[in-house]
């Protein structure tokens, strides 16, 4: 389903004016706070009313200010899970999963209830209380609640931001199978670039209410332009799968045939998963290292030079494992002397790379 | 109840009758009013507040007064009533129109306390879920509201049941008509050697105040334990 935005919208001292045309799968909407990302996905559900334009969801205009047309948020179809997870504190886990079900129009059957029950894993809770549940538990209940009213489209506005680090590794892995296993659109509003990196088919950044850019996980990341932190914010998106875990702590992973060694991932031998590696913790040298601690040794290729005004440049590899962004200064550059299509290698350090930045 | 004299016993008998009607019909426009002062950001807003809270610092008799201007045999509203057949002057029909208004505030503070404790962030959550504003409100909102509705609804009830100067200037003092229980208390009290019977009376209105304060913390513990998810 396509979703079309436009609208203008003032709200604390700063204009949100938004133009987006969102495909299929999960689309992380991502920026700083502050950056308008909430507020438009408020509009998108109708809980904020824009000040002028246009909404369209697939063959539906939602919101049209000069036709006079403001569907209310109930009419909208759309599932939305807050930051805090909002469930009714009267109601038992079973009840706030079935809220939804008193007013859909074709209601979830008795076993897509159970198949949404079992793949968020909340079966024990079924009986008990929201007060009685653990944040994470809270967040699974809400993306159950969601689910089960059987929404065109689900929006989810920063879900995990509430959460400790644990109970996001907790979460992450079910907003990963919800885009693997349904076919459900997903609009993912999220400041952090880990969960950007580990959820997304197409990464939207914003800033100052506006849409800066809109591409693949992949190429959103490797844009000093689009993440929030600028040249340092880059970094490469890898495909890889799991092949061995060692009982050193560390886990072995092909990605296109190379073999990345990194911290222990709690996943089985055999998942896909993408590894996310920050641009200035690769290390390039031009002939084969040796007598290095770092673990990972890439063969790859030069395949563009970057550099700004400041100090620092981006070299883009081509390696068996895809495209790897390296961040270095314009000295080394030149001390190098890289070339585009010369031959180098790229140095990876295990421990550089963060738990959650592998999923 | 041998102790209690027909006369007695009749206003007993209408002062329930009267706070129970008085109750019935003004619960249902406190919630709305008290929801619309909590929740809505309107013009006349500050307006209505005053208007609600105006029974509660008037002096009764200014109220009842007012209620025998505009409901009067001769008042616009109470002509109009006349047509369709609903004669309140001087009848327990007004006795049940001046004990709604006097409770209405008390009903209507109590309430809204208790719809502003309810995060209004749970009916975006409803919306989203696919409820309208009324299924909203009657679904999530009603039931954690409930230990302050029923609070309200006690508190009316018993302002009902112990409304006078309003009554009196309204409607009067009519044995088995308009004489409730405060009035028949003052009526007894105006005649030599009515004390006894206004002593029974007393001792009544006090156990019926207690029992409904009583039942109404029960109630409203049961109903905390319950919305708090315990």
């Amino acid at each position: 389903m396509n979703l079309s935005v436009s609208i203008t919208k003032q709200f604390q001292g700063f204009t949100l004016n938004s133009t987006l045309e969102l495909p299929d799968g999960i689309t992380v909407l991502f920026g700083a706070s502050g950056s308008g990302k909430s507020t438009l996905l408020g509009a998108i559900a109708g809980l904020v009313t824009p000040d002028a334009g246009r909404i369209q969801l697939g063959e539906r205009v939602v919101f049209d200010s000069q036709a006079k047309v403001n569907v209310p948020t109930h009419k909208r179809g759309l599932g939305y899970m807050f930051q805090d997870a909002r469930l009714f504190p009267h109601l038992s886990v079973e009840k706030n999963l079935n809220y939804g079900s008193y007013f859909a129009v074709n209601k979830p059957s008795e076993a897509e209830k159970r198949q949404v029950i079992e793949m968020l894993g909340i079966g024990h809770l079924l009986k008990r209380r929201p007060v009685k549940l653990s944040g994470g538990e809270k967040q699974r209940v809400a993306l159950g609640r969601a689910l089960l009213s059987k929404p065109d489209m689900l929006l989810a506005d920063e879900p995990l931001a509430a959460l400790d680090a644990a109970r996001k590794a907790e979460l992450l892995p079910y907003f990963e199978r919800l885009r693997d296993e349904k076919s459900l659109p997903v609009v993912y509003v999220t400041h952090s670039v880990s969960e950007a990196a580990r959820l997304a088919n197409t990464v939207v950044s914003m800033g100052d209410g506006r849409i800066l850019g809109q591409g693949s996980a992949a190429e959103v990341l490797a844009d000093p332009a689009l993440v929030p932190d600028g040249v340092r914010g880059v970094a490469s998106l890898l495909q890889a799968v799991v092949s061995k875990h060692s009982d050193d702590g560390l886990s072995e992973l092909d990605a296109g045939g190379q073999v990345l060694i990194l911290p222990q991932v709690n996943q089985p031998v055999g998942s896909q998963l993408r590894v996310r590696v920050a641009a200035q913790d690769v290390i390039l040298s031009k002939t084969r290292p040796e007598g290095l601690s770092a673990l990972n040794i890439v063969e790859s290729q030069v395949v563009s030079l970057r550099q700004g005004g400041g100090p620092g440049a981006i070299v883009t590899l081509e390696t068996a494992a895809g495209e790897l962004h390296a961040r270095i200064t314009r000295r080394s550059l030149e001390r190098l002397d890289l070339q585009v299509g010369q031959s180098c290698f790229a140095v990876i350090k295990t421990v550089s790379i963060a738990r959650e930045d592998i999923g | 109840m041998s102790w209690l004299g027909p006369q007695e016993w009749q206003a007993v008998l209408l002062s329930l009758k009267v706070a129970f009607w008085a109750t019935a019909l003004s619960l249902p426009v406190a919630i709305f009013t008290a929801y619309a002062l909590a929740r809505w950001v309107f013009y006349g807003r500050q307006a209505l507040n005053i208007l609600v809270h105006l029974p509660l610092v008037m002096p009764p008799v200014v109220t009842g007064y007012l209620l025998l201007v505009l409901f009067g045999t001769q008042g616009p509203l109470g002509v109009a009533l006349e047509a369709i057949g609903l004669s309140i002057a001087f009848r327990w029909t007004g006795a049940v129109l001046a004990a709604a208004i006097m409770a209405f505030p008390l009903m209507v503070r109590a309430i809204r306390l208790s719809i502003e404790a309810v995060d209004p962030a749970l009916e975006e959550a409803a919306a989203t879920l696919g409820a309208s504003r009324v299924w909203a409100f009657a679904t999530v909102t009603l039931p954690l509201a409930l230990p302050g509705i029923l609070a309200g609804a006690v508190l009316g009830f018993a302002k009902a049941m112990g409304e006078f100067g309003a009554t009196i200037t309204f409607v009067s003092n009519i044995p088995g008509e308009t004489q409730t229980l405060p009035s028949a208390v003052y009526a007894f009290l105006q005649v030599p050697g009515g004390e006894s019977s206004a002593l029974s009376l007393v001792l009544i209105a006090v156990v019926v105040a207690t029992g409904a304060l009583v039942a109404s913390e029960i109630l409203a513990q049961r109903m905390n334990r319950k919305a708090s998810g315990e």
